[in-house]
């Protein structure tokens, strides 16, 4: 396997002011997007700020191509580090024009040089017709494309991305990412995005880490993640909204709403949780009722009911558009995934067969 | 609304209408003084002297802030407090207490003559003198602004600059200085201002500027027009930094910047001796030393067999006049300010823009204006308290109507919408709902007026009825005379009154600032 460019290992930074970083291990490919994801106070713009060189690590140590940048000895100043960051708030200096703004970090070249490049980059993200304007006479969109840009000037070896979008309307913040990943993808920049919106990450990321309270609970490709997730945290955090519970028998195991005919390396008898989308679960009125459906929320392209089973436990179920339910029908509720179910045996997934987990750091 | 509006507005702007009149009315001999050689020499004196304070304040508020707000030097906080307390010292009492300590028959004098046998020191008079008082009393207003700007400093522009390859010494200057830029220009601009419009330290130190010129003309001369021609040159040098002023802070405001984190600490290693060295000196100068001063005096005095009895008198006039000019500036500042905040549109601003005629107008020209306006017109009311009382409001209507406009903002206008849609009508919502909630705004705005005309000299001394003193009048009579000891006792009266005022005015900066964040 190839040497990451970016390594982090163990970093802790338990800081008052600052959501904490207990143990933080990742690695970034060459080329690579890694998203970092996670709910807000989970460490993950800390984490971005030790790789930066904003922050000192109280422990571990930060790598970028076999050079330590940092560790609790050993500091390289963000200056000398030549790591871009977009921050989330953008931090243009608002006494320069855009043009001065995307200029800041080239000073030490030649004047034709700096010119050529700032236009270079400014017409990388369409403003060359914006240069002479100040930062606050710009709109939302426009100012990310000018931090973008002055990151991107001087040509860095890594660029982080703080929650970039998270200050602008959905319509622009879609249409930013696609941009931007594209951007990106096209010089072939390696790059560390930081989110707190799983569908972003899973937009934007080649891979996926996951955080949650200062520690990566996963990384690994976003089909990987989504399917397997490695504990309960991070199949909820990635949408799944019901947890099953189960007992192991010889043919798979026994939950309420059946048996699913899923092999797991546990002894008989084992209790489980299984993670169940509400797109895995199907409903009918066929057989024997085990539910009444408790509420329909049309969405559109679908319908969302809540089904509360004769156990009390409340699941969530899609059906098309034009399947309509009343409210207190009786129904008979069955998993229809139609692919392995996430399967947890005291908070940890459970091998069902040949599981890909490269990279998970979780101790 | 708008009648009572339009009344004060003209009421506040007819005194110095007529002081136009009077000036243009001038006689030949009049405008050949103005014209004198002598006329641009008091300008280039003013203009030089505000320059001059400007220079060295802001060059000390910047050094100083910084080293509080962005170094570890030992105890900041302290010296965070304690270096914007020579603002409370009136200008003229910390030039009583330099005087009173350098001057012949002063207290330096006595201690090296005591010694030493030396009998004859540099004199304190003219220039340098007022430059250091002037400097030590006003480089508070640099320093709290650069303050406001350091310790808010965005810290993701400059870990930006950080990340862009800049050292952290070549970040302040490219990212950190110019953004204090505006918030210097604005406050060494009111610093100008202050020196400018300033009477008592540039009389005691016998510096003259336009207001002692003035001054000096008004008491000498048999025709006042040409105090009137030089009332005009001032105001028209004052309005110009405060337009100046004005337009630096509109530009500044377009510049919100969203404060998150706490900048990065800049380690001083082996200045910090050096930079402890100019945080004591200045506090000597600023602050121990007056004080020290003040009391000596008061004790002397005291010793010498100083009656207390002899100060109530001065005390009763200040505390009188004061608590009227509250109450009347209040009420006057009131149909104003709920027009300029409620009913935005060209004529009410217009209104407001007249009212705040008090702040481009230093005291002693209003003070002259009254003089003239009282002496033709109302030769009844002329040498009354109630010509006194006109000056004060028109001097502080200004800090009224800031502190209840500020107060009026906070009161959504959802709230008055609910009361009217419950059937009130216009006045019971007023009354009801406004009222209440800018009540503390209200008081704290008459004890501000209270505070500040409890301070005021020139006015005072112009307009007093012949046999009312105050505090202010006290501290004039008494140093004009040499007693220094007799003027330590109003002095340090109205030292602590100026302290509760700064006091209350920030306090209320800090309320309204944190509502509006949320």
């Amino acid at each position: 396997m190839k040497e990451p460019l970016i390594k982090c290992d163990h970093l802790k930074k338990a800081y008052h002011t600052q959501p904490a970083v207990e143990d933080v291990s990742l690695h970034v490919y060459e080329g690579e997007i890694l998203a970092v994801v996670g709910p807000s106070g989970c460490g993950k713009t800390t984490t971005l700020r030790l790789i930066a060189g904003f922050e000192r690590p109280e422990r571990g140590e930060i790598w970028m191509q076999g050079r330590l940048l940092s560790s609790p000895d050993i500091f390289v100043p963000p200056e000398k580090r030549r790591i871009g960051v977009v921050f989330q708030d953008y931090a243009l200096f608002p006494h320069l024009t855009v043009y001065e703004n995307v200029a800041f970090g080239l000073r030490k070249q030649p004047h034709p040089q700096v010119n050529r490049q700032v236009n270079q980059m400014l017409e990388l993200v369409g403003l060359n017709h914006l240069g002479k304007r100040m930062p606050h006479e710009l709109s939302g969109g426009e100012r990310q494309r000018v931090a973008l840009a002055r990151a991107l000037a001087p040509r860095p070896q890594v660029l982080l991305l703080d929650e970039p979008f998270s200050s602008l309307d959905l319509d622009l913040r879609l249409k930013l990412r696609e941009e931007v990943r594209t951007l990106l993808k096209g010089m072939g920049l390696t790059a560390l995005f930081v989110t707190h919106d799983q569908e972003e990450a899973l937009y934007m990321g080649d891979r996926l880490a996951i955080m949650n309270e200062g520690v990566v609970q996963q990384l690994d490709q976003p089909e990987v993640i989504f399917s397997q997730p490695i504990n309960p945290f991070v199949a909820e955090f990635m949408g799944s909204a019901n947890f099953l519970p189960g007992r192991v028998v010889e043919q798979g195991i026994e939950t309420e709403i059946g048996l699913i005919p899923q092999q797991v390396s546990l002894p008989a008898g084992s209790e489980v949780e299984l993670a169940v989308r509400a797109d895995d679960v199907g409903f009918d009125l066929k057989g024997p009722a085990n539910g009444v459906i408790l509420s329909r929320v049309f969405k559109g392209v679908m319908n969302v009911y809540k089904v509360r089973l004769h156990s009390g436990l409340v699941l969530e179920a899609f059906q098309p558009h034009y399947r309509l339910f009343a409210e207190g029908q009786p129904v008979r509720v069955f998993a229809d995934a139609g692919h392995e179910l996430a399967c947890f045996h005291n908070g940890a997934a459970i091998k069902g067969d040949e599981r890909h987990l490269d990279g998970v750091t979780k101790d | 609304m708008y009648l009572p509006a339009a009344l004060v507005a003209l009421a506040m702007s007819l005194p110095l209408l007529y002081l136009v009149v009077r000036a243009s009315a001038a006689g030949r001999s009049a405008w050949n003084w103005l014209l004198r050689a002598q006329t641009l020499q008091i300008m280039g004196q003013s203009v030089g002297l505000a320059l001059a304070v400007m220079l060295a304040a802001l060059i000390l508020g910047v050094l100083l802030a910084w080293l509080v707000s962005r170094t570890d030097l030992p105890g900041r906080s302290i010296w965070s407090a304690l270096l914007p307390l020579p603002l409370v010292i009136p200008s003229y009492v910390g030039a009583y207490l330099f005087v009173s300590f350098f001057a012949p028959r002063g207290l330096l004098q006595n201690l090296l003559e005591g010694w030493l046998g030396i009998e004859r020191l540099p004199s304190v008079y003219g220039f340098w003198g007022a430059w250091l008082v002037l400097t030590l009393m006003t480089y508070p207003y640099i320093f709290l602004a650069a303050r406001a700007v350091f310790s808010r400093g965005d810290r993701s522009q400059e870990e930006a600059a950080r990340s862009l390859g800049c050292s952290p010494l070549e970040t302040f200057w490219r990212v950190t200085l110019p953004q204090l830029r505006p918030a210097l220009a604005a406050s060494s601009l009111l610093v100008g201002l202050y020196v400018l419009r300033d009477f008592g330290a540039v009389s005691i130190l016998r510096f003259t500027t336009f207001t002692r010129a003035i001054y000096l003309q008004y008491q000498s001369s048999i025709d006042r027009s040409a105090a009137a021609l030089l009332s005009l040159v001032l105001i028209l040098v004052t309005v110009g930094f405060l337009i100046a002023e004005q337009r630096i802070r509109r530009s500044a405001a377009e510049n919100p910047h969203t404060a998150v984190h706490p900048a990065e600490v800049i380690r001083l290693g082996g200045w910090q001796v050096a930079a402890l060295g100019v945080v004591f000196l200045i506090l000597l100068f600023g602050l121990i030393f007056p004080t020290g001063v003040l009391f000596y005096w008061l004790i002397r005095g005291l010793l010498a067999g100083e009656r207390i009895a002899n100060w109530l008198g001065p005390l009763l006039g200040s505390v009188s006049s004061a608590g009227l000019a509250a109450m009347v500036t209040v009420v006057f500042a009131f149909p104003v300010s709920v027009l300029s905040v409620r009913r935005s549109n060209w004529l009410s601003q217009i209104l407001e823009r007249w009212s705040y005629i008090g702040y481009a107008v230093p005291g002693i020209v209003v003070a002259l204006a009254l003089v003239f306006f009282g002496a033709n017109f109302v030769p009844g009311l002329y040498q009354t308290l109630f010509m006194l009382l006109f000056a004060y409001v028109i001097l502080f209507l200004p800090q009224a109507m800031g502190s209840i406009q500020s107060s009026l903002r906070m009161v959504q206008r959802s709230l008055e919408e609910a009361a009217a849609s419950l059937g009130e009508n216009p006045l019971r919502v007023f009354q009801r709902v406004t009222l209440p909630l800018i009540t503390p705004g209200v008081a704290s705005a008459a004890a501000v007026v209270f505070l500040t005309t409890m301070k005021e000299l020139p006015a005072t001394l112009l307009l007093a009825p012949t046999g009312f003193s105050t505090l202010a009048t006290q501290v004039w009579g008494a140093v004009s005379e040499a007693y220094f000891a007799r003027a330590a006792a109003p002095a340090l009266i109205l030292i602590l009154a100026s302290s509760i005022s700064m006091f209350l005015i920030n306090h209320h900066a800090t309320l309204s600032g944190s509502s509006q964040r949320q």
